[in-house]
C-alpha cells in the first residue's frame, strides 16, 4: 500500500467500510422439572430460598447427580442446530469466588462440551446466511444477589439460592456475524428454534434466555480479527442491538484516533444508552478448570442420537418452506405465523378444520392468515398469552371464515363474533352460528331490501351519485358508507357494490 | 471381659443369647470412655442420651431395614461424616458451630442395621495429616503409649477403638487415612475399592481418591461392617451402581492354600524400619505355612506415588473446600468489611496451616500455564501407577506391604517438617490412586511396644481376597487380642 493512499484514509476517517465482526453467547434456562444436579423443583419462585436442599446450597459434603432431562434437552438443542455430538463428553469446574455460588466453583464444561460445529440458517435482507454455531453445552445456574429493594440501598446485600443449580445450555456462535441486524435476526432465529423443540422458554425479560455479546472492527476479511470487547448486561434483544450499534460507534471512533482497543468487559446502560467497562478488579479471572471428579463423563451413542432426532417436531425453517409452498402464502405471511410454533400449530388446525366441510379455495389460506396475523396475534400480545390459552378453537375460528365466504355475515360482524369469543369467561366458548343466532346478526343479503336502501341513499345524495355517474370512484366509499349507516352495518358489501353500480346505471 | 472390650460379632451372640441387653453394651461403652476419654481425647462430640432414645425405638422393634448385622452395637463416627442435627466440625474451626440437616447414606445404612451412634471422633483438620495433629481441638493419643501419634487421619476413631472406647468405629482414607492409624493403634482398618461405599455426606477432601471404611477389633468385624456400608446409592454418581446385598464374612472361611501374594520390591528400600520389615517378613512367613505362594513382583511407578498424590489431592480440595467462606454456614469473620476481606479472613482464620498449606498447592498446582505440567501430568503417571497394579494382579491375587515405613512417631516430632510427615503415607498411598480395596491388619510390636500394621491390597472389587488373607493371618496370632495398658 503507498503512504500516500493510507494517509488519504486516515484523514477521511474511512472506516465506513471496515467490517465489523460479532459472536454471540447465549444461556438459555432449560424447562427442566427439577434442577440440573438435585431433585429440587426448577418452578420459577419469588418467594428467596425456599427451593433449596443441601447438594444446590454447596453444604459439606453433598454431592451432584446429573438430570438426565437436561442431558436429553441439550441433545435436542445441538441436533437441531446441526452440531456434531461428542460421543464422550465431559464436566468441569469453573471456579471463581462469589456469594451467589455455593461452591464457590460452577460445574459446567470445557475441553470437552456435548456439542461442537454446527449451523443456524438466518434469513437477512431476504438472503440466507449460515451462523456458525461453535459450541453447545450444560452447565449448572448460580443464585441471586440482591443489593437493592426497589430503590433503596441495602446495607447487606441478600442471597437468594431459588435459582442456584438450575439447568443452563450455553449456545456459543462462531463470528460471524457482520451487522447488529445480522445478531438481532440470529437471536430471533434461535428463540424460534428453541421453542420449537420446547427445550426453554427463552425469555429475556424472565431471566430464562441471557446474552452476551462480543464484538471487533477490521478493515476486511483479509486482515486478522481486531481486539474484541463483551458486552453484558442487555435485557433485550432490542437492546442487544443498540448496545452493538454504540460499541461499533465508539471502536470505530477510538481506532480513528489511532488509539488501540481495549480488550476488556463493557456493561450495557439501558438508560444511559452507552456502554462503559467493569472496574477491571472483576476481570482476570484464571478459572483453573479441571475435570469434575464427582461426575462421570456423559456418553451419547448414534442409537440415542437417532431416536432423538426422530422426535424432534419440524423445525422453523423447515416449517416455513412448507407453508409457502403448501398455502402459497408470501415469505412475510409465513414469517409472521411460523414465529411460534404453536401459532402455526393452529394456523394447521383452522385450515384442517375448514377443509372438513369444504374444499378450500386458495384465498382461504390467506384469509385465514390474515385474521391470525391480525386480530389474534394483537390479542396475544396484548394480554401476553399463547394461543393455546385463548377461549378460541381452531373450529371456532374456522366456523367464522367459512360463514364470511357463505356471506352469512360481513367482515365488520365477524369481527364483533370474534371479540365477544376472545373474551368469553366460561369453559365453552359458544360457536360463532350460535353468536350470531343469539345477537340476531345475520348480514342482510336480501338484494331487494338491499335495493330499496340504494334507491334511498340515492335520491339523498343526488350529487354524490351523479359525480360518481360521472366516474369520481372516490365517492363510492361515501355511498356504500350511507347504505352501510342505514342498515346498521348489516348489508352485504359486495352486494352493496353490485347493487349500486346497477342502480346507478339505469 | 466388660462388655465394652468384647467385638461386634461377639456381642451380637450375646443379644442372640438373650445374655445382655441393647443398653448393657452402651453402659458398658460410657463407663469407658469415663475412664480414659481425658487420657486419649479421641472424641470431639459424645450423646449419650441420643444414644438411649436410639436403643429405645430399637427395642421397640422400630427403625431396622433389612439385615440388623449391627444390632445394638455402638459405633463411633469420624467427624468429617455428616450425621443430622449433629455438630459435624470436620476438627476445623471454619466448621466448628456446624450441624448437618442432613445425615450421610452410610449413616443412615448404619441405623437402619441397627446399630447405635453415640460420638463423633476426632481427625485431622478435613482429614488432611497423618497424626491427628492439625485438628483444631488438639491431637488424639495412641492408647499404646499416649506421648505417641494414634496416626491419622482418623486417629480418633482408631484410638477410640484401641482403647476400647467404642466397639468400632467409622474413618475415611484419602491417601491412608483409615490403614495408617489402624496400624499405628494395633487395630484393623479396611479401605473398600472406590465406589463400593457411598461417599454421600463425606465432607470431601478428594474427590477421586476418598473412601469411607471401617475400624474394628478384628477382621471379621471388618466385614461384618462393609455388609452395612456397601452398596450401591443414587446420592452418589461415583457409587458402583447396581451392586448386588453381599455378606463379605462368607468369605472369612475359604481359605488360602495356593494363592499367590506378590511382595512389591519397591516398598521393601532403605527408610524402611527393621522393625517393621522383621513383623512383616515374619507375617508373609506364616501366610506361605498356611499354604499361600508367595513372589516378589514390582510396581515400577511406586516413586512417583507420593507427588502424583500430592498435586491430585490437593488441587482437588482446593476446590473442594472453596465453599467454606462464612457466606451460608460455619464460622464467619464479623465487623463491617468488604467482600474480599471478609473472604480472606474468615478462611484465614477458619482454617490451620496445613489445610491453608494445601489450599495453596492445589490452587497453584491448577493455575494458568501450569495446568498442564502439574495436574494433567499427574493424572496421566497415576493410569500408569494403576496399570502397575494391573499388571500385577495377573501374576498375584492379592500384594502384601508393611502399612507404615516405621511405627507411630511422637506428638510433635514431625510437625515442623510437612515433608517428612508425608513420607509416612508412602505405601499407602497408591492403593487410593489406583481405587483398589486394601486393609491394615496388626503383625507384632516394636521394640517400644508400639503396633506394627501389615498391609494386605487386593484386585479392584476384591474385598473377599483381601479379608480372607487378613483372616487366616490373624487366626494364627492373636495381636488383635492385646489390649494397652491404660488405667
Amino acid at each position: 500500500m503507498i503512504t500516500g493512499q493510507r494517509d488519504n484514509e486516515q484523514r477521511d476517517n474511512g472506516m465506513t467500510n471496515y467490517q465489523v465482526v460479532i459472536g454471540l453467547e447465549v444461556h438459555l434456562q432449560l424447562k427442566t422439572e427439577s434442577k440440573i444436579f438435585c431433585g429440587c423443583s426448577a418452578e420459577y419462585n419469588l418467594e428467596p430460598n425456599i427451593q433449596g436442599c443441601p447438594v444446590c446450597a454447596g453444604l459439606p459434603g453433598v454431592l451432584p447427580v446429573l438430570n438426565e432431562k437436561a442431558k436429553r434437552f441439550t441433545l435436542m438443542a445441538a441436533l437441531a442446530l446441526n452440531c456434531k455430538i461428542n460421543p464422550f463428553s465431559s464436566f468441569s469446574r469453573k471456579q471463581y469466588f462469589y456469594p451467589d455460588l455455593p461452591k464457590n466453583y460452577q460445574i459446567s464444561q470445557y475441553d470437552l462440551p456435548v456439542a461442537e460445529n454446527g449451523s443456524l440458517e438466518v434469513e437477512i435482507g431476504g438472503k440466507i446466511k449460515k451462523i456458525g454455531i461453535t459450541r453447545v453445552h450444560l452447565e449448572e445456574d448460580a443464585g441471586k444477589l440482591l443489593h437493592y429493594i426497589g430503590s433503596r440501598a441495602l446495607e447487606h446485600s441478600l442471597v437468594d439460592l431459588n435459582r442456584s443449580g438450575l439447568p443452563l445450555l450455553e449456545i456459543v456462535s462462531e463470528p460471524d456475524m457482520y451487522s447488529s441486524e445480522e445478531a438481532f435476526s440470529y437471536l430471533q432465529e434461535l428463540k424460534s428454534l428453541i421453542q420449537y423443540i420446547g427445550v426453554s422458554d427463552c425469555n429475556m425479560e424472565e431471566g430464562s434466555l441471557r446474552c452476551d455479546a462480543n464484538i471487533s472492527i477490521r478493515k476486511d476479511k483479509t486482515h486478522v480479527l481486531g481486539v474484541k470487547t463483551e458486552l453484558k448486561n442487555m435485557n433485550s434483544f432490542r437492546a442487544v442491538k443498540k448496545a452493538l450499534d454504540y460499541e461499533v460507534k465508539r471502536q470505530k471512533e477510538v481506532l480513528s484516533q489511532r488509539k488501540k482497543i481495549v480488550q476488556e468487559t463493557r456493561l450495557w446502560d439501558e438508560k444511559e444508552g452507552i456502554t462503559h467497562p467493569m472496574r477491571r478488579k472483576e476481570e482476570a479471572h484464571d478459572y483453573r478448570y479441571f475435570p469434575e471428579p464427582d461426575l462421570l463423563p456423559l456418553l451419547t451413542d448414534k442409537a440415542e442420537i437417532e431416536e432423538i432426532k426422530k422426535t424432534l417436531p419440524e423445525l422453523p425453517a423447515q416449517r416455513r418452506k412448507r407453508f409457502q409452498g403448501q398455502y402459497s402464502l408470501s415469505a412475510y405471511d409465513v414469517s409472521v405465523i411460523t414465529s411460534e410454533k404453536e401459532l402455526s400449530d393452529f394456523y394447521e388446525d383452522v385450515v384442517k378444520e375448514y377443509a372438513k366441510k369444504e374444499k378450500l379455495k386458495p384465498e382461504i389460506h390467506k384469509k385465514i392468515a390474515n385474521w391470525i396475523m391480525g386480530d389474534f396475534k394483537a390479542r396475544l400480545k396484548d394480554q401476553k398469552i399463547s394461543v393455546l390459552e385463548l377461549p378460541v378453537s381452531a373450529r371456532h375460528l374456522s366456523d367464522l371464515v367459512k360463514l364470511i365466504e357463505d356471506g352469512k355475515i360481513n367482515l365488520r360482524q365477524a369481527k364483533e363474533v370474534l371479540k365477544e369469543m376472545m373474551e368469553e369467561k366460561s369453559k365453552e366458548t359458544p360457536l360463532p352460528s350460535v353468536i350470531i343466532g343469539q345477537k340476531g346478526v345475520g348480514q342482510i343479503s336480501d338484494q331487494g331490501a338491499i335495493k330499496e336502501i340504494i334507491r334511498e341513499v340515492i335520491d339523498e345524495n343526488k350529487k354524490a351519485a351523479e359525480r360518481l355517474r360521472q366516474g369520481e370512484e372516490k365517492v363510492l366509499g361515501y355511498l356504500i358508507g350511507q347504505v352501510m349507516k342505514k342498515t346498521q352495518g348489516k348489508a352485504n358489501p359486495s352486494l352493496i357494490n353490485k347493487i349500486l353500480k346497477e342502480e346507478l346505471a339505469s | 471381659m466388660e462388655l465394652n472390650e468384647l467385638t461386634a460379632h461377639q456381642l451380637r451372640d450375646k443379644i442372640k443369647k438373650k445374655e445382655i441387653q441393647a443398653a448393657d453394651i452402651l453402659e458398658s461403652v460410657f463407663r469407658r470412655i469415663n475412664q480414659v476419654e481425658k487420657k486419649i481425647a479421641a472424641f470431639i462430640s459424645l450423646d449419650k442420651e441420643k444414644a438411649e432414645k436410639a436403643i429405645f425405638s430399637l427395642e421397640e422393634g422400630k427403625n431396622i431395614k433389612g439385615v440388623s448385622y449391627l444390632y445394638a452395637i455402638p459405633m463411633a463416627v469420624k467427624d468429617n461424616i455428616c450425621v443430622k442435627d449433629g455438630r459435624t466440625s470436620c476438627a476445623s474451626r471454619i466448621l466448628s458451630s456446624f450441624t448437618s440437616p442432613y445425615s450421610a447414606t452410610i449413616v443412615e445404612r448404619l441405623e437402619d442395621s441397627g446399630a447405635i451412634i453415640f460420638g463423633k471422633t476426632n481427625l485431622d483438620e478435613f482429614a488432611m495429616g497423618s497424626s491427628t495433629e492439625t485438628s483444631c481441638f488438639g491431637p488424639s493419643r495412641n492408647p499404646w503409649d499416649i506421648e505417641v501419634i494414634p496416626g491419622g487421619s482418623s486417629g480418633g476413631s482408631a484410638a477410640a477403638v484401641a482403647a476400647d472406647e467404642t466397639i468400632a468405629a467409622i474413618g475415611s482414607d484419602t491417601g491412608g487415612s483409615i490403614r495408617q492409624p489402624a496400624a499405628c493403634c494395633g487395630v484393623v482398618g479396611m479401605k473398600p475399592s472406590y465406589g463400593l461405599v457411598s461417599r454421600y455426606g463425606l465432607v470431601a477432601f478428594a474427590s477421586s481418591l476418598d473412601q469411607i471404611g471401617p475400624i474394628t477389633k478384628d477382621v471379621y468385624d471388618a466385614a461384618l461392617l462393609l455388609n452395612v456400608l456397601a452398596g450401591s446409592d443414587g446420592r452418589d454418581s461415583t457409587s458402583i451402581p447396581n451392586l448386588p446385598n453381599r455378606d463379605y464374612t462368607r468369605a472369612l472361611l475359604t481359605g488360602v492354600k495356593g494363592m499367590k501374594i506378590g511382595l512389591p520390591k519397591e516398598y521393601f528400600l532403605p527408610g524402611l524400619s527393621s522393625e517393621v520389615e522383621k513383623a512383616v517378613r515374619e507375617a508373609v512367613g506364616l501366610l506361605e505355612k498356611s499354604g499361600a505362594e508367595i513372589k516378589e513382583i514390582s510396581l515400577p511407578h511406586t516413586e512417583y506415588c507420593l507427588p502424583v498424590y500430592y498435586i491430585i489431592a490437593t488441587a482437588e480440595a482446593s476446590a473442594n473446600l472453596a465453599r467454606y467462606d462464612g457466606v451460608r454456614y460455619g464460622y464467619r469473620k464479623e465487623g463491617k468489611m468488604n467482600l474480599t476481606a471478609m473472604y480472606e479472613k474468615t478462611r484465614g482464620e477458619g482454617f490451620g496451616e496445613e489445610v491453608k498449606r494445601r489450599i495453596m498447592l492445589g490452587t497453584y498446582a491448577l493455575s494458568a500455564g501450569y495446568y498442564e505440567a502439574y495436574y494433567l501430568k499427574a493424572q496421566k503417571v497415576r493410569a500408569l501407577i494403576k496399570n502397575d497394579f494391573d499388571e500385577a494382579f495377573k501374576k498375584v491375587e492379592a500384594i502384601i506391604t508393611p502399612t507404615i515405613p516405621t511405627p507411630a512417631f511422637k506428638i510433635g516430632e514431625k510437625t515442623d517438617d510437612p515433608l517428612q510427615m508425608y513420607l509416612s503415607d508412602i505405601f499407602t498411598i497408591s492403593v487410593n490412586l489406583a481405587g483398589l480395596p486394601a486393609i491394615s491388619i496388626p503383625c507384632g510390636f516394636s521394640q517400644a511396644g508400639l503396633p506394627i500394621g501389615l498391609q494386605i491390597i487386593g484386585p479392584y472389587l476384591g474385598e473377599e481376597k483381601v479379608l480372607k488373607l487378613a483372616y487366616a493371618y490373624e487366626k494364627e496370632t492373636d495381636w488383635h487380642q492385646r489390649k494397652p495398658r491404660l488405667s
